[in-house]
């Protein structure tokens, strides 16, 4: 059964393949393979998570492993191969699961594109690089996938940056911000996977291997906190935190945080599906499985010299309350989801650096579910406004100045959806209540929560009062999304005519619902007074075994009311906040729909609304550098290097030609060539005097010729 | 004996009448001597008892090539007059090898070979021999002269007669 | 009895006379008789042979008759050429005529 594992990757990749050999033409057959396949490394993934589920123990010291040897270097062989331990057993039950769903809410989403067979192509694909790096023993095999991926993130961001000639659901402007965005995710990541890249490298040339059980073995992690490096700018640093931090880049690319979190809101220019498992379910939360795969690492080096962990705390916490303020102010609805998502995934990394492993690993978990489920319901009432749209402007309401620039993402265009799409409205409902944390019924709740006990458990004060502010933040960001969204009344034709998505889509939604209410509750942790009886921290103890395993000293706090009523009270707060200024108003006025903080927060709004110019600063300053760079470096090569060689050797062949003509053809070529002629003229000229044109002289040659001829004959 | 100093006078008037051909300046005259030298020919063709071919020798040398030399001589008056030279540049180097070649010629003639001469007489029917062998066993080429002789002459009237331009 | 080497002495006197005629005479008519004198030297030479070697046979004869046949023919066709080249070119002197002069 072991050997099976091989195939919850591969089955997806003959998807692929086939499709793009073979069935691209035949759509129904194309989503069909993608489902299906997927539909058969979920099952196969859930029975390998249930078998973890029940002896987490074994499976945290002994994984279910798949290994083959791959290529012989020297000495040494080197393996590769898939494993199963606690914590790809907790992905394994996530990801081809959340996968499925939205595979089957695509073909509802994608219906009637011509491209659609593509889509479910590279769908595919994506799940093939998603289900493998999870399970990965090595961490080349882990990046090749994680590469597989990043380049499907490529191809589905930039979907639509491909038009048939006479396509017309997509217009030129689109393609355009398509291609950029495309490229922007691809090379922003790019430039964490090169740092990590070059961590990679150098934990190979430090201890030998990539394979996670050896790497992160106690042995090599003593040798590599020992081992001191001197870093410039920084002095002397242990090994350990110098690997931990270049790999952490890596993290700080694919899951979008500061400072390389600008290609996240720009990706939602791909269709909402790819924004559900990509941008908040899977790959971004790809980088957070790498932190905590690695976490040891990280831990390595002894308390009060950790650089490592304190570096990301830093970046997830300041990430965390960063784009929760640029959240706020964004009227785009999947913007506003997109910077929701870089928030948690600083909540995740931030809960990493302060050592709770477990949490963040709870959280991850968690965020997929509802994440997911608020994008799909997003694109559900953006495919809904769509269409509204177009059977508005059929039925001839609306103005004619709506109908050219219409953006169907904009929720001041929205309203009121909740009476016209109520199974939309509810789930999306149920994603927001856990997204914002609503206790005790939510998952994010109790996800959310173990985060900031923890951090008040350890005393990173700091970090607590950042992540709560946070939450406050989050619960009204998105409790101000599905006030302008679902309730108040219909802002435009488009909202008026708007009605409920197929089931396809829809039903998705519902399962997801379920997931992101009872999910949580599978992680309610012993200690709490009550409710804790009901698993007994069943999460915590899964998890805890890998802890375990990884030699991770796990605390069983006690249960402390404070962290608790604080989150409660923020988040309460942040809702009817959101409620008394975007419920209880319209907020429509002769001006259009205008946000009451604009007014009242003035210039912080501006700033908050243009997400802080990070993107213009890199704009004047990377990437001006690097264009700046690149003319010189063609300059330099191409004018002042190359071309004057190339030059150079012209000019030497010509001389060369001119000094062999001067001297070898004209010299001595030339007049070897006259000399020839003029001798044989010379030596005509003498011998045409012989032909005088008079017989006699003929003859009296033949008379001299008889003559000797006779006396030859005579013997003389 | 005195069949011998015949010869020999016969062969001297012969030879000095071929000198006389080849050397005198004027034209006419060296075909005069020319005849004289068929004569002597025609002389020494008797003494070969060789009747016939003597007679035939007169006859055509002297009555039609002769002639027909005289004629054309006469035809071309203006060129007989001899006051050029009749020689041409490279008369003295003709002359030094027909010397020299003369010398060898006799050189050969008189020490060189061993004649498989016989004693036998001319039969008396010679000529009547001649006769039938001319139209017996070589008819052939009797009639190829005649031919010949046809040819000659359609020839000569061809080559020699006015082109109507 | 006159020996045989005696004609072949006439014979070849005649003949190296006629051909010194050919050689340095400028005429075409005296280059023509020199060609008559050899043409008669060669029947002397023929007729000494049969006289001294196969006097019985008419073959010597035979052949005699036929030379003079042709030099009769062959001196009418040089005679014609001779008028045609006086014709063409208005001079008789061979030496003129070197057209193949290279």
């Amino acid at each position: 059964m072991n050997a099976t594992l091989f195939l919850i990757p591969a089955l997806p990749f003959t998807a692929f393949v086939l499709i793009v050999l073979f069935t691209n033409q035949n759509k129904k057959v194309s989503a069909g393979l993608t489902i299906g396949t997927t539909a058969v490394s979920w099952l196969l993934g859930w029975y390998f998570a249930f078998r973890a589920f029940f002896s987490p123990h074994e499976i945290a010291s002994e994984p279910i492993r798949l290994t083959i040897p791959w290529f012989a270097g020297g000495y040494s062989v080197f393996y590769t191969g898939f494993q199963v331990d606690v914590l790809t057993a907790a992905m394994l039950f996530m990801v081809p699961f959340l996968c499925l769903l939205i595979f089957i809410y695509s073909v509802g989403y994608m219906e009637g594109d011509p491209r659609f067979s593509r889509f479910f192509a590279y769908l595919a694909l994506f799940a093939t690089g998603m289900l493998g790096f999870v399970m990965a023993d090595n961490m080349l095999l882990a990046f090749i996938f994680w590469e597989l991926m990043g380049v499907c993130s490529y191809l589905l961001i930039g979907f639509w940056s491909y038009r048939k000639p006479g396509e017309t659901h997509i217009d030129h402007a689109q393609v355009i911000r398509a291609r950029n965005a495309s490229l922007k995710a691809f090379i922003t990541t790019r430039v964490g996977d090169t740092v990590m890249l070059a961590g990679m490298v150098l934990l190979y040339a430090m201890t030998g291997s990539l394979r996670w059980s050896e790497v992160l073995s106690h042995e090599t992690l003593h040798m590599l906190s020992e081992k001191i490096a001197n870093v410039p700018f920084f002095g002397l640093t242990p090994w350990a935190t110098v690997l931990a931090i270049l790999i952490f880049w890596g993290a700080i690319g694919k899951s979008a945080q500061f400072p390389l979190h600008v290609w996240l809101p720009d990706a939602m220019e791909g269709p909402t599906p790819v924004s559900a498992l990509i941008h908040a379910a899977t790959m971004v939360s790809a980088g957070v499985y790498l932190i905590i795969r690695t976490f040891p690492l990280f831990h390595a080096v002894m308390e009060g010299h950790n650089g490592a962990l304190l570096f990301v705390a830093f970046i997830g916490t300041f990430t965390a309350f960063f784009a929760a303020t640029i959240g706020v102010a964004q009227f785009d609805i999947k913007r506003v989801l997109a910077y929701s998502t870089i928030s948690q995934l600083g909540y995740m990394f931030a809960a990493l650096g302060i050592g709770a492993y477990i949490a963040a690993a709870f959280h991850l978990i968690m965020h997929a579910f509802f994440k997911a489920l608020l994008f799909l319901s997003s694109g559900s009432v953006i495919h809904a406004m769509h269409h509204g749209h177009h059977v508005a402007h059929a039925h001839g309401h609306g103005d004619h100045e709506e109908e050219d620039h219409f953006n169907p993402n904009d929720m001041r265009n929205m309203g009121g959806l909740l009476k016209k799409m109520p199974v939309t409205g509810w789930t999306f409902i149920a994603g927001g209540l856990s997204l914002s944390g609503f206790p005790l019924i939510t998952s994010g709740f109790w996800s959310k929560d173990e985060i900031l006990s923890d951090a008040w458990h350890g005393g990173h004060m700091v970090v607590f009062w950042t992540l709560a502010l946070a939450a406050f933040l989050t619960a009204f960001y998105t409790w101000r999304q599905i006030f302008m969204t679902f309730f108040g009344e219909p802002r435009t034709e488009a909202a008026k005519h708007a009605h409920e998505s197929p089931k396809s889509m829809t039903v998705p939604l519902t399962i997801l619902a379920i997931f992101a209410i009872a999910a949580g509750w599978s992680g309610i942790p012993e200690s709490f007074p009550g409710l804790g009886a009901l698993v007994h921290g069943w999460f915590q103890s899964f998890m805890g075994a890998q802890a375990h395993a990884i030699g991770l000293e796990v605390e069983h706090l006690p249960f402390d009311a404070r962290p608790l009523l604080i989150s409660v009270v923020l988040v309460l707060s942040g809702m009817t906040a959101a409620w008394l200024l975007y419920g209880r108003r319209s907020n429509v006025t002769e001006h259009g729909y205008v946000d009451p903080l604009e007014p009242a927060l003035g210039g912080l709004w501006v700033a908050m609304h243009n997400k802080w110019w990070v993107d213009e600063f890199y704009q004047g300053t990377v990437i001006a550098f690097a264009k700046w760079f690149s003319h010189f470096a063609y300059a330099f090569d191409d004018k002042w290097v190359i071309d004057p060689i190339v030059d150079g050797v012209g000019r030497f062949g010509r001389w060369l030609a001119v000094s062999v003509r001067r001297f070898i053809d004209e010299q001595i070529i030339d007049r070897l060539v006259n000399a020839t002629a003029w001798v044989s003229n010379v030596v005509g000229e003498w011998a045409r005097q012989i032909q005088t044109g008079q017989a006699q002289n003929y003859l009296l040659a033949i008379l001299l010729t008889v003559g000797v001829l006779l006396v030859l004959g005579l013997g003389w | 004996m005195v069949l011998q100093g015949v010869f020999i006078i016969v062969s001297l008037f012969t030879l000095l009448s071929a000198l006389m051909v080849v050397t005198h300046r004027n034209l006419f005259i060296s075909a005069l001597f020319l005849v004289s030298t068929f004569f002597g020919v025609a002389a020494l063709y008797v003494l070969l008892e060789a009747e016939f071919l003597a007679v035939a020798q007169v006859l055509v040398y002297i009555g039609a090539i002769a002639t027909l030399i005289i004629f054309a001589i006469m035809l071309s008056r203006g060129m007989m007059q001899g006051r050029t030279s009749p020689y041409n540049a490279q008369a003295m180097w003709a002359g030094i090898g027909s010397v020299v070649l003369g010398l060898l010629l006799l050189y050969v003639v008189a020490f060189q070979v061993d004649w498989p001469v016989t004693d036998a007489k001319v039969p008396a029917d010679t000529i009547s021999n001649l006769g039938a062998a001319l139209v017996g066993h070589y008819v052939i080429p009797f009639e190829v002269a005649s031919v010949l002789l046809l040819a000659a002459l359609i020839g000569a009237v061809m080559i020699a007669r006015e082109k109507e331009y | 009895m006159i020996p045989l080497s005696w004609y072949l002495a006439v014979a070849a006197v005649l003949f190296v006379m006629g051909f010194y005629g050919v050689l340095a005479r400028r005429n075409a008519i005296a280059i023509l008789m020199g060609i008559e004198l050899m043409l008669n030297s060669v029947n002397i030479n023929l007729l000494a042979f049969w006289r001294y070697v196969h006097p019985t046979d008419v073959a010597g004869l035979v052949f005699a008759i036929i030379v003079i046949t042709v030099a009769a023919a062959e001196a009418a066709v040089g005679l014609a050429l001779f008028i045609a080249l006086y014709r063409l070119r208005d001079t008789v002197n061979i030496d003129e005529v070197d057209l193949l002069k290279g």
